[in-house]
């Protein structure tokens, strides 16, 4: 498990990193040193760490998006409906007051119980979730709410239905709009971060990660059933796509880890949720003092550096 | 007594094809079978039934540019291993032999080109090329394909084959669908145009990313356009999936896309936009 010393290094290296203006001598000393320290730490996140994520992460206790909700916003108003079709229940939406400020707040939501999971197709969303999450996207920039956005999907569903209704144009525009904002985005993966469905909510202008959540292009079973030719084999295809936050602030993807309770979110939800608000307070103070229009062109900048590539 | 386990990962790389698959130059409609230079004669649609074969992105672009028009760009970037990726193979070694059965160096070629005398810039990916697969080196070269055609104030016209996003890149590929999603963000906001033409298949993460945004969406007939795969909906719901089962033609329907259009008919569909989005309609 990652220490505290650990986590602090990572987050510093990470900010150093997108720090464009500071590219000295002196700081880019001090990149190499963190860098160095980084690669020491590395060897130590062993496989068996990757895999306690990704089950700490899909966890049957593990707080959702509503359990935050209820621990960190007040006047807690869900909207509902995508104003098209239907109102998609794997994905919530609404306005509340988050520290003193109006915010809106999206995140898929998954079930406690059969009759909820189901209810909630386990957090695996239509086209008209991701519809209602852009109605509410578009209401927050109209208004000038900040936006947060938890993100915990096995990925987008993928059904007949959901492929009638236009499940690819819908995950597309929902990044595409979120490209468009003007107003201050955090968004944090608090449980599955899986592929499109997922990215379709986290084009923040920080995008945090809780320390056990995982952040991948495909599950680890469904790598494993494609390149291993074996579902049973998704241990192995975890440790080879390295899904944990820790790899995913390494690789630029994520700005900074929000620390969970010793043994993970489920076994203190308060504790879970006060950390996660004061990370995200800490970023959206950040972000508000940044003009609308130049958090737009650096969200994008921040997605467009995204990439390894000789 | 315990017997020691035998393990049969291991991946056959001159196995025989199964005897069911048919030879890529057969017509898997209506079995009419003809050989490369017949194929490359009539833009590789089947004479007798008209099914679209997959067209590589060498023979797309001599299709629909303009003879000698066409000059590539950013053929220098190329795919690297940030995850030292290795399933049954290296990740770099997958890529060296997509290189050599494709002579491509990555899934996607960009440049600019004219069409009926009309400048456009082109980005045109190659199913070929380990799946058409997006991976870092496909989002820098669309992304770049987006700042050319702002640049020289062109419409871009994309041509997608794909797979979805590469898994060996893990979540540096998930992070090309918000990558190229901002790069046409900003080609909009130009002024610039995106035309989007998917051709079989055109799947996951690519179909989730830039190739829904075009401003005009065609398919050519026949193209798979679905987020998930066939097998994937299958496996998941184990619903009956309709035989047209995410389609150009039932999407057309839904109403995802602006048309299907034949490949004859392409390039003079193509151009007709082009003289739409120019400033003096020539």
């Amino acid at each position: 498990m990652a220490t505290d010393h650990e986590l602090r290094l990572r987050e510093r290296l990470a900010r150093l990193r997108n720090v464009n203006l500071l590219g000295g001598a002196r700081v880019a000393g001090e990149l190499e040193k963190l860098q160095h320290q980084l690669e020491r730490i590395a060897e130590e996140t062993t496989d068996e760490d990757i895999w306690r994520s990704v089950e700490l992460a899909r966890h049957q206790d593990r707080p959702y998006t509503l359990d935050y909700v209820e621990r960190l916003l007040e006047d807690w108003v869900e909207l509902h409906g995508d104003r098209a079709r239907a109102d998609d229940h794997a994905i919530v939406a609404g306005l509340g007051r988050f520290q003193g400020r109006t915010v809106a707040l999206v995140g898929q939501q998954k079930g406690r119980d059969i009759k909820d999971r189901v209810d909630r197709n386990f957090g695996s969303a239509h086209p008209e979730g991701y519809r209602k999450a852009m109605r509410v996207m578009d209401l927050a920039m109209r208004h000038g709410f900040p936006l947060i956005t938890l993100v915990d999907t096995p990925g987008a569903y993928p059904g007949v239905a959901a492929e009638q209704h236009g499940q690819g144009g819908a995950i597309a525009r929902s990044h595409a709009l979120m490209a468009r904002l003007e107003i201050p985005v955090v968004s944090c993966i608090i449980g599955e971060g899986g592929s499109g469905g997922a990215s379709a909510l986290a084009l923040g202008d920080r995008v945090l990660m809780q320390e056990n959540a995982i952040y991948s292009v495909i599950s680890p079973e469904g790598c494993a059933a494609i390149l291993w030719r074996d579902a049973g084999e998704a241990r192995k295809a975890a440790a080879a796509f390295k899904p944990d936050a820790l790899h995913c602030l390494e690789l630029g993807v994520i700005d900074g880890i929000v620390p969970e309770p010793e043994g993970g979110a489920h076994t203190d939800v308060d504790d879970a949720a006060r950390l996660l608000g004061e990370t995200v307070e800490e970023h959206l103070e950040e972000l508000e003092s940044v003009p609308a229009d130049e958090l737009k062109r650096r969200r994008r900048a921040r997605f467009r550096a995204l990439g390894v590539y000789a | 007594m315990s017997s020691p386990r035998i393990d049969v990962s291991i991946e056959h790389r001159d196995a025989p094809e199964p005897p069911d698959k048919k030879h890529p130059n057969t017509c898997p409609r209506c079995d009419s079978h003809y050989r490369d230079d017949e194929l490359d004669a009539v833009l590789w649609v089947c004479p007798h039934c008209g099914h679209h074969f997959p067209m590589n992105a060498r023979a797309r672009i001599a299709s629909l540019a303009d003879d000698g028009s066409f000059v590539e760009e950013a053929t220098e970037v190329r795919s690297e291993d940030p995850l030292d990726f290795f399933d049954l193979r290296p990740y770099l070694e997958r890529l060296q032999e997509a290189e050599m059965k494709t002579g491509l160096g990555e899934a996607m070629v960009i440049g600019h080109a004219r069409i009926e005398t009309l400048p456009c810039q082109l980005a045109v990916m190659d199913f070929q090329f380990m799946g058409g697969s997006m991976g870092s080196a496909v989002g820098e070269k669309f992304s770049r394909a987006c700042d050319a055609a702002a640049e020289r104030g062109t419409p871009l016209l994309s041509v997608s084959a794909s797979g979805g996003a590469r898994m060996q890149e893990g979540i540096l590929a998930l992070m090309q669908l918000p990558k190229t999603v901002a790069a046409v963000e900003d080609l909009k906001d130009a002024g610039g145009a995106l035309i989007s033409v998917l051709t079989h298949p055109t799947t996951g993460g690519v179909l989730a990313s830039f190739a829904s945004l075009g401003d005009v969406i065609v398919a050519e007939p026949g193209a798979l356009m679905s987020f998930a795969g066939p097998r994937v909906v299958q496996q998941t719901t184990r619903e009956k999936l309709p035989d047209d089962f995410g389609l150009a033609e039932p999407n057309y329907r839904f109403g995802h896309l602006d048309a299907t259009v034949a490949r004859p008919e392409l390039r003079a569909f193509v151009a007709r936009l082009l003289r739409l989005f120019s400033p003096n309609g020539d």
